[in-house]
């Protein structure tokens, strides 16, 4: 019954989402307001039909109703509850439902905040938006309905598979689909600006939030996806350049570009066409992740239940949806009115560098990704396009990036002055430089490239200090000054600075994490030793455990460093029998902001005793990696706070801009 | 579903390269021979090199690898001959060929391009009605702060 409900409710949604885009296109050209605020209706009434649905999922997997050929295919009576209501959006059919709760919800959160929005441009982003869930709640209807039954019911699910059984990975597709279906609205609002031939510091202020809000969740679903991959994997790694982690890459860099590039269409407006077509491609890029994750065409480690028909569909929303939003771009966006021009040092050139830094790196993620295809249609020979590739041609660009990025905030607008901030930043540089000679100097082995990585970090997170210092002029020995300036400095100041500070403590991370790692393996009997970097393990003992729904063995190991006893690690080895399945979970010793990672190998029979092997690995500032994007996520949060994009500052000044 | 099962079946037991038993003798030798690893695609795997895959076929390559390397072949070499037996498909990192050139010219062609239109924005601002220090320190007090 709940099921049925469901179903209905999706197919309710969809025509709700028929009927949003078509009132709110009549409020739009015949000039109704009552109309447009019927379309607006509609889009709640949109989010609340796609709830209810997505609830009646969830409710079924709880239960564990097996009539339900989803639930019989991705869940299984005995799993704890936590992946039960996972297992909703486990599976393609519950994420495509996910993904029009997310979007549905994005327009129902138009239809209510955007009232400072003038009557064309709110009505136009929420018939595009209603066109958005048009489109996919079709597809998720007739092409992945969820709610499809099963006759006769089995008595058992067949699981969802063990290593996604994880919280980090139950929390990863919601912050994921929040990131990459919240660029749907800024998308909206792309296409209602040049409907309204009208791109202004306004529109630039209203794009903001969203693309903040959408970067923001999609920095934590890809952090805890690395994250996920790092402690789930076994092996130490957090990122692959795995085409289905360049999926969500690519719309990330292009949000961050937007981010970027929205500052001086709304300080200057400047970049007016560039910030349009840069909202268009954030969405564009992340249906292109929904495509190349569902499609099969590109062969990935975290491939969905893949089926070529569904790609095809997809790739044809795609086309159809990105055509139309480029078509329009090329048709109106030459009305644009230009913006100023400015020095070649100013504040608009370093945004503009960024700009074109990330564009490139997009590029380079967008290549190696699809080029193997292309070579293959071209020639017919397949290659391979792997970290090797990604090391030589993305890490230099990010590191241009990172070079100019602190000078960015202490130039000013229009005509920026160079001797200026070479005075606010020199002391900065050379902190990092010294700190990047002596880690090559005194961290072995000696390595040049990971040394010249600290120092960037280093270099970032003394920069944003800097800039800090300048807005508060800590330096200038007024504390008092200092103290009220700090507390008076707007949430978005703030917000840049920790998203900036975030960056370079991840930098920090991930070259040391990189550069030395250490690594140690031996097949180990109970009473057996191992040495990874200053740190000595012995294995106690292996114990059988009985999980809910998996059987385990567990090593008890002790961790020593020296004579001090630091920790006692328990890796397990899991077997899952409902699917046939072995998963490893590490054990993690922190030691401040470095791991010691332990993981428990498979058992070899000897002629005397069993011997298991173990492998260890010391990884020096791991915690950063992930912390380092987390500030990032919370600078983004703490921006989007801010007063002057909470009220509707830009109405005020709309005539001035 | 059979394909999921594959794709995991390669997952499980990751970093089989440490695995002691296939070990050089000689550390410098078994270091540069990690080092291959990690540039080699297990083909049979869902995009992983040798170094993380616990494949079957991995593990031949891997064997392969080391033997080349303990043989005394240079990096290149092992490299080339795994290339002529495999294919390009078998190193992460494409070659450096005119079939690649998209592929290792697209950043340098979108800094390019960049660049060009960012050239065609600049222009010298003239210096108009300078304010004086002190009218600039109060018109940030009023950009930053109390508004």
């Amino acid at each position: 019954m709940i099921v049925e409900l469901g179903a209905f409710c999706l197919i309710l949604a969809l025509t709700l989402s028929a009927v949003q885009m078509g009132l709110s296109l009549a409020g739009r050209f015949l000039r109704s307001r009552v109309m447009a605020s019927a379309g607006e209706g509609a889009a709640l009434a949109a989010f609340a039909a796609v709830a209810v649905a997505f609830g009646a999922l969830m409710f079924s997997f709880v239960t564990s109703d097996f009539s339900v050929a989803n639930v019989a295919a991705n869940s299984h009576s005995e799993k704890p509850l936590l992946y039960r209501v996972a297992a909703t959006w486990g599976s393609h059919e519950g994420s495509m439902l996910l993904w029009c709760l997310a979007l549905t919800g994005f327009g129902a959160a138009v239809a209510v905040q955007g009232r400072g929005l003038p009557l064309g441009l709110k009505a136009m982003t929420v018939a595009t938006q209603g066109g958005l869930g048009t489109i996919f709640l079709a597809y998720t209807v007739f092409a992945s309905n969820p709610f499809m039954r099963l006759l006769p019911a089995p008595v058992e699910g067949r699981s969802l598979n063990p290593l996604l059984q994880d919280p980090a990975l139950a929390f990863h597709p919601p912050f994921l689909y929040a990131g990459y279906v919240g660029m749907s609205v800024v998308f909206s609002l792309a296409v209602g600006a040049l409907v309204e031939g009208k791109v202004d510091a306004a529109w630039a202020r209203w794009v903001r939030p969203w693309a903040l809000a959408a970067w923001s969740m999609l920095t934590v679903g890809i952090t805890l996806g690395a994250f996920w991959a790092y402690y789930e994997l076994g092996w130490g790694g957090w990122w692959f350049w795995d085409p289905v982690e360049n999926a969500s890459f690519m719309p990330w860099l292009i949000a961050t570009a937007l981010l970027h590039s929205a500052i001086v269409t709304e300080k200057r407006g400047a970049l007016t066409g560039w910030t349009v077509f840069l909202a268009l491609a954030a969405f564009t890029f992340s249906m292109l992740g929904a495509f190349l994750v569902r499609s099969g065409v590109l062969t990935s480690v975290h491939a969905f239940a893949v089926d070529p028909t569904r790609g095809v569909l997809l790739l044809m929303i795609l086309g159809v949806t990105a055509g139309l939003g480029f078509a329009l771009f090329a048709w109106r966006a030459p009305a644009l009115t230009p913006g100023g021009v400015f020095a070649p040092i100013s504040r608009e050139s370093a945004l503009v560098l960024n700009n074109i830094l990330l564009a490139a790196a997009t590029a380079t993620v967008l290549l190696g990704t699809l080029f193997p295809l292309i070579r293959e249609a071209m020639t017919g020979e397949a290659i391979s396009v792997g970290p090797p590739f990604f090391n030589l041609t993305f890490t230099p660009l990010m590191a241009a990036l990172a070079v100019i990025l602190p000078a960015g905030p202490l130039l000013a607008w229009k005509r920026g002055d160079a001797r200026g901030v070479y005075q606010r930043l020199w002391v900065a540089a050379l902190i990092a430089v010294a700190i990047g000679l002596l880690t090559y100097g005194l961290v072995q082995p000696r390595k040049a490239f990971s040394a010249a990585g600290i120092g960037l970090g280093a270099w970032l997170i003394l920069g944003a200090l800097a800039e800090l210092a300048e807005r508060t002029q800590a330096l200038k020995g007024d504390g008092s000054t200092t103290l009220r300036r700090l507390i008076g400095l707007p949430r978005g100041a703030w917000g840049m600075t920790l998203a900036h500070l975030g960056l370079g403590v991840f930098i920090l991370g991930a070259c040391f994490e990189t550069g030395w790692k250490v690594e140690a393996a031996e097949v180990l009997p109970v009473g057996g030793t191992l040495d990874v970097g200053a740190y000595h393990l012995v294995l106690d003992r292996i114990q059988g455990v009985e999980g809910p729904n998996y059987e385990a063995e567990r090593g008890m190991l002790r961790a020593y460093r020296g004579e001090t006893l630091i920790c006692r690690p328990a890796p397990e080895r899991r077997f899952y029998p409902a699917g046939g399945q072995t998963t490893s979970e590490v054990a993690i010793c922190l030691q401040g902001l470095n791991h010691l990672y332990v993981v428990l190998g498979e058992r070899r029979a000897t002629a005397t005793a069993p011997v298991w092997l173990v492998r260890a690995y010391w990884n020096p500032l791991a915690s950063l990696i992930f912390l380092g994007p987390l500030i990032m996520a919370i600078g983004g949060l703490i921006s989007l706070s801010d007063r002057r994009l909470r009220l509707g500052v830009g109405q005020k000044r709309k005539a001035g801009a | 579903m059979r394909r999921l099962a594959l794709v995991l079946a390669a997952l499980f037991c990751m970093a089989a390269a440490s695995d002691p038993a296939d070990r050089l003798p000689d550390p410098g030798q078994e270091a540069r021979a990690r080092a291959l690893f990690s540039q080699v695609r297990c083909m049979v795997c869902q995009n992983e090199s040798i170094d993380d895959s616990d494949a079957e076929l991995a593990a031949d390559l891997r064997r392969l690898v080391r033997e080349q390397v303990s043989a005394g072949r240079s990096d290149p070499e092992v490299k080339a001959y795994l290339v002529s037996r495999y294919g390009e498909f078998v190193l992460l990192k494409p070659a450096f060929s005119w079939t690649n050139g998209l592929l290792w010219g697209a950043p340098l062609l979108v800094l390019l391009a960049g660049g060009l239109l960012l050239r065609g924005r600049l222009r010298p601002v003239p210096v108009e009605a300078e304010l004086s220090e002190k009218e600039t320190a109060r018109l940030k007090e009023l950009a930053n702060g109390q508004d």
